[in-house]
Formats: structure tokens, sequence, C-alpha cells
């Protein structure tokens, strides 16, 4: 994972003209770890309860590669809003559906805030996982940053 | 906040932080995540905190700053220890 507020924050994030984009890898088998240790507390203090739901299997279990992907969205959210020492719980970043199916980031509560401080608006966000590893980009723009 | 409390933390970073280099190398006030320790990794931190020393941490404090370091770390345990929850387990983690 590129870790935000130092080589994420400069190498992985980039500003021009008024667009900010963020981007995040995830290893699946992390998320695999955290679920056999620490189950459903890592589930609720992490993921929505909406993205609990969009990532279970057929089975009912929590699909890790999915999970992880949503995870690399909050990570590249992250970035985006610059939220540096800022408290922004994970769960305040989510990863829903629009009409479409296509993956959209919803902001609640400390992220949606600091959005709005930072002037961050319209993100935007690609998926994708692949074996060990899942990777998000999140795209938004920027009023007042140019 | 005591010498036991900095050894149980420094035993959960070695279990759960995933930091490519030994904990024991690490100064207190190394910055963990310079060291090698992701956010997804800071998050077992946090959990696994939670477990050992018997606490919760709130919203408020789901900062970076709270767990960058094994003194950062202590000063948060101590805080939310004060608040009346029981001071370090020592296990379960």
């Amino acid at each position: 994972m590129i870790r935000r507020g130092r080589v994420g924050a400069t190498a992985a994030t980039s500003r021009r003209d008024g667009v900010v984009v963020g981007i995040d890898l995830m290893s699946v088998a992390a998320v695999e770890d955290s679920i056999r240790v620490h189950a459903g507390r890592y589930l609720r203090r992490v993921y929505t309860s909406r993205e609990l739901r969009d990532c279970a299997s057929a089975g009912g279990a929590p699909d890790a590669r999915r999970l992880a992907a949503r995870f690399a969205a909050k990570e590249a959210a992250l970035k985006v809003l610059r939220a540096g020492d800022e408290a922004v719980p994970w769960q305040a970043v989510g990863v829903r559906a629009d009409r479409f199916g296509r993956p959209t980031i919803e902001l609640t509560g400390a992220a949606r805030e600091l959005a709005l401080s930072r002037g961050v608006e319209g993100l935007d966000v690609s998926l994708t996982h692949e074996g060990p590893f899942a990777a998000a980009v999140v795209v938004a723009r920027v009023r007042g940053e140019r | 906040m005591t010498d036991d409390t900095r050894i149980v933390i420094r035993r959960v970073l070695r279990e759960h932080a995933r930091l490519p280099v030994d904990v024991d190398t690490l100064a207190d006030d190394t910055d963990l995540f310079a060291a090698g320790m992701t956010s997804h990794a800071s998050v077992n931190l946090m959990l696994a905190l939670e477990d050992a020393f018997d606490i919760e941490f709130p919203d408020r404090m789901l900062t970076r700053g709270v767990f960058d370091s094994v003194s950062a770390i202590a000063a948060a345990v101590a805080e939310l220890s004060a608040d009346g929850a029981p001071s370090a387990a020592g296990g379960g983690a």
C-alpha cells in the first residue's frame, strides 16, 4: 500500500487545473487476515453496511477481493481529500453503486465536511482486483486550488 | 504510562502492524508509518490495542497522529484508560 502523507501524498496524488487524483493498492491477503483475526469488529469499523452487503459472496461470507478494492478506494479518497491528521472514520468514505451499477464514492460525516472545507467535489472512482491485489483510483474537481 | 504499557504496545505492534523492521529497533518516537506501517495495518493495530487494553478508540481519535509512534499510542491509551477503562490487560491481542 502507498502510504498517505509520505510517498502517497507526493507521488500518488497530483494536482493540476483543479483536478486531484488519488490512487491506492491493497493486498487481498491483508484483508483476509483482518477478517480472520478481528472478524466482525474489523468489518463493522471499516466498511459501511451497504459495502458489506455488496461484498457478500453467494454463501454470505465477505469477499476479501471486493473489500480490498473498497479499502483502496477509501484510502485513495482520503488522499484526494488531503486528510492528513484529520479524524475521518473509515466508514465516512463509502463505495456504492449508482443506478447504472457503476461504483461511486459516498462521503458522510467528517469526510463530507472535509470535502466541503477543501473545495473537493464530483468524486469519481474506478476499482479493480486481480490475483493478490486490489486497487482504486479516485478523481475529483477542486475549487480554488489551482 | 508504565514500562509495562509500552511493552504491551510493542508486542501488539510486533503481532499486528506488519512492520518490515524489528519493532525492538525502533525508538519510542519513531514514526511507524515512515517505518513501513500501512494505513490498513493501523486498523489492525487499533483493534488489537482495544483488545489488549480493554479500551475503544472513539472517532475523534481515528487520526494518523494517534498511531504514528509508540509514544503517541501510549498517550492515547493513557487518555482512554483514564476515562474509566481498565489498565493494560497484557494479553488477548
